[in-house]
Formats: C-alpha cells, structure tokens, sequence
C-alpha cells in the first residue's frame, strides 16, 4: 500500500469510529428530550441550547461517581463483558458504504473502510458477536436475575436473527449480489418512470415485505423496546443489574451504537444507502462545478444523504420505544417463530416467482 | 398464558395497530401541551385556604396567643409542645411554643381550635430543612401570612 492508501484508510477509520461514538451522547439528548415531549413533559433543559450538553455532567458523574464491584462477581469477565458489547458494533459499521468511489492522483479509493465481498455474512457474524458481551455479563454477575436476563437475550436473538437473514435473501436474489457496494450502486437504477419522477430501485420499492421484516427484526437485534427483554429495566430485572457507573454507561452507549449500525443498514439495504435524497440531484447539477469539484460537492452530498437517511431510524428506533409497550416473553417468541419466519420465507417464494417471471 | 381472543384479523396483525399509535405519539410530540411547571422560574398557584408553614397571629406587636393548651391537645400528631408563663399585666401567654414540624401533618386542626385566631397556616410550601428543625416561638412569630 502506498502512503496515500495509508491514508485514506486511517482517515475513513478515524471518521467512522469518532461518529460512532459520538452517536451516544447525541443519541442520549434525542431519546430523553423525544421521550419528554412525546409525554407531555419537558426534558432535560437546563445545560446548553434545549439541554443539548446534558450528557457532559452525566458523563462527568458517571466517570467519578463510586464503582462498587460486588464480591461474588468474576471480576475478570465482569469487567469485559461491556467492551465486549462495543467492539462488533464498532466493527459492523466498517462495511457500510457511505459514498461513491472516488479518484484521488489518479487512484479509485471506495469509499467504505473494509470492502469485504462477503458483505452481508460479516455484518450477521458481527450482530451474533455482539449478545455475546450480554451473555458474558450475565454469567459474570453471578446473579441468577442477571443470567435470566442473559438468557432471554440469547433465546431473542436465536429466533430473530433466522429472519433477519431470510429476509436479506430476497435482496440478495434481486440485485444478485452479497456485497454492498454494488448493492447500493445498483439501487440508483430507475424502477418505473410515471412521468418526470423516477421511481429510484430502493430495496423498499423491490421488497416491500423484506424491508418491514428487517426494520422489525433490527428492533430485536439492537435490544430496543418493543423486544428490549433482556433488560426490561422497569419490572423484568436484566442482565446489566450488578453494574455501576461508567460500565453501565457502556452498556447503554453498546446500545446506542448497535442503534446506529441498525439504521445503518435498513438505510443502507432498503432506502438506497448513501443514495442521494429528492432533489439532491437538481442541487448538484445547478452548482455548475469542474470535475474534481463535482466529485467532491456529490460525495458531500451523498454523505449528508446517508446521515439523514440514518437519522431518520434512529428517530424512528426512538419514536417507537416511546409508543409501543414491551411485548412479553411468549408473545415475542409467537411473534418471531410464527409470524416473521413464515413471512420472511414467503418474502423469498414471492420474490422467487417475480424473477421467474421477469418482473424485477 | 396466553388468552386468545376473537379479534378481527386487522387488529391481530398488530402492525396497523402499532402504525395508529405512533401518529398518535407524533401529534403529541409536536401539538402536545406541556404540562410540566419549570420549577424555581414558575410556580403553581394554590389556593388561599392552602395550608403551609405556621406562624401566630399578632394584634398591635402582641401574639394573639393566650396559652389555653386548645392545640397540643387537639393536635393528632402531637407535634405542639406549649409552656404557659404571666405577663406583667396578669395575662397568660406562652412562654415556650414549639412546632416539631417534621412531625405536623398540615391538618389545620389547630387553626380550627384556636378560640383566639393565633396560630394560622400560611400558603408557604417552600420549607426543607437539612436539620430536624423545630419551630420555636420567635420563628412563629413571624407575621408570614395574611389569614
């Protein structure tokens, strides 16, 4: 590699870490002021613009307050089993593409920090990876509650996980790819033209059925609340209850991160990725820019367009915590073995039938 | 376990369901009034007859306060502790009168009781202590309402 290539790399390294994790403090605001006004109430808004820095003093506290370490814990374990939850969603978001090639002194750098060609089978071992911090947790709590926690967890992800993958499959047989570089390329396509507007070949145009699967699915694999059983903070005690303090906060920032890898993907794998948003395109065209200008001004463009696209779930991840309540344990096993694995199944029959026939 | 009742299929499917629930939640987030009072900048308003932190009644610059024992003796939590003494011109007033106020449940039977209108309850709420505090005499004395 040359030292340009080094660079480019740690670059979009840097970049998608440092926004990772700045994605749980700004998360953290969104979900409490979202949380607050959606109930009538008013939020944190003493620090900063609409309480914007609340979660500096939060963090401030959750860094000096006292970290007791209970004494039956296995401490070693105890104390990875919340980086454990961190690291896989760090590293799924690596094979997200989040912009066009482009050439820099006449080399094509892409512009996604790991382009794996095994694509989609990466990102389900990296969101397997990631319940094993719960289960290490809840094992190392040695508190049978906390393990109970860890379990349910482990059982939830078992049963979702088999639809998350049968739902990509339809995906898959339609842009004949696993990777998803050339998925997201190949979304840009037109699928019907009514007139001047391009129906764009976004997966949720193609696969409507797949695409609400996943987003449900993502729900569960993130631990949000319809499906949040492994912690159920309110009355069901989770696998997190014998931590304290920054550990604690580690686990919620894990949340938030595999929050922001979820979006991530149904941007990614439904809404065209990086893809740009309506009107984008006029935009770009009306600025009348040289061509390393325009290469430039589009992957500005294009990265804005993944931000918002993802911003979008993650409000939408918000959103539904705040309306819909937690679902109990049978229900969500009813809801993952008998509803979403007969229609994730069905999605590739359907799809199945439409390529045979020619239509996609 | 689970009760499985006759409902038509559009609410069984749930999803529909969950979809009517968030444009309900969306409208409260954005047309919702906000209910909460932001405390030390607004402040509810009680009513006058709200009964808050005591004090005895003074008529000319002298308690209104004859030390007829009415209130220790109505008092169900006890919290009144009187001591009675004489002033020069032969009246009878207390000497001590302390309000263990932690231990006062804001009945507002003493109020009630009392033959000479002296110990009131005034619409103050405000009166955390980081201490056991006890009322004592000069503290009540203080004209701190307008009952």
């Amino acid at each position: 590699m040359t030292a340009l290539e080094w660079y480019v790399t740690a670059a979009k390294i840097v970049l998608v870490i440092g926004l990772l994790l700045s994605v749980a403090p700004v998360m953290n605001w969104v979900e409490r002021r979202g949380a607050a006004l959606i109930q009538n109430r008013l939020g944190p808004n003493r620090i900063g613009p609409w309480g914007m820095f609340q979660i500096i003093p939060d963090g401030i506290k959750f860094m000096f307050k006292e970290d007791p370490i209970p004494k039956h814990v296995n401490g070693f374990y105890y104390f990875i089993a919340p980086i454990i939850v961190l690291i896989p969603a760090c590293m799924t978001f690596a094979v997200i593409p989040f912009g066009d090639p482009i050439t820099i002194m006449g080399q094509v750098f892409k512009m996604q920090t790991a382009d794996l060609n095994v694509g989609f089978l990466y990102i389900f071992a990296m969101a397997s990876l990631g319940v094993y911090g719960l289960i290490i947790g809840g094992w190392a709590s040695n508190n049978k509650f906390a393990l109970l926690g860890s379990m349910r967890s482990s059982s939830q992800m078992i049963s979702y996980e088999l639809s998350l993958g049968l739902s990509v499959i339809g995906m898959v047989m339609v842009f004949s790819t696993i990777e998803l570089g050339p998925m997201v390329q190949r979304q840009a396509e037109t699928l019907w033209q009514i007139g001047p507007l391009a129906i764009p070949k976004w997966g949720i145009f193609v696969q409507p059925l797949g695409c609400l699967i996943f987003i449900i699915v993502s729900f569960a694999e993130a631990n949000r609340l319809p499906f949040d059983l492994p912690e159920g903070e309110p009355e069901i005690v989770g696998f997190h209850v014998e931590y304290g303090s920054m550990k604690f906060a580690t686990f919620m920032m894990g949340e938030y991160m595999n929050m922001a890898v979820g979006s991530g993907l149904i941007a990614t794998l439904y809404f065209g990725g990086y893809q740009l948003l309506p009107g984008f395109g006029l935009l770009l065209d009306s600025l009348q820019l040289s061509p390393t200008g325009y290469m430039w001004a589009k992957l500005a463009l294009q990265n804005v367009s993944l931000g918002v696209k993802v911003g979008l779930f993650m409000w939408l991840f918000v959103w539904v915590r705040w309306t819909v309540p937690r679902f109990r344990y049978d229900q969500l096993m009813d809801l993952g073995w008998k509803m979403l694995l007969p229609l994730s199944l069905f999605n590739i029959f359907i799809t199945a039938v439409m390529i045979y026939l020619g239509w996609v | 376990m689970l009760v499985k009742g006759k409902k038509p299929l559009f609410q069984n499917f749930y999803f529909f369901e969950t979809l009517t629930g968030m444009i309900i939640t969306l409208k409260e987030f954005f047309l919702g009034k906000t209910v909460t009072i932001s405390y030390p900048e607004e402040r509810r308003q009680y009513s006058d007859r709200f009964r808050g932190q005591h004090y005895i009644k003074a008529t000319n610059g002298v308690e209104n306060c004859t030390a007829c024992m009415l209130c220790p003796t109505v008092c169900p939590s006890e919290c009144i502790h009187i001591e009675a003494g004489e002033r020069n011109d032969k009246e009878k007033y207390p000497k001590t009168f302390e309000i263990d106020i932690l231990r006062c449940c804001f009945c507002g039977m003493c109020e009630e009781a009392c033959p000479k209108d002296a110990i009131k309850l005034s619409t103050i709420t405000e009166m955390s202590a980081s201490y056991r505090a006890v009322y004592d005499r000069d503290f009540l004395a203080e004209q701190r309402g307008n009952k």
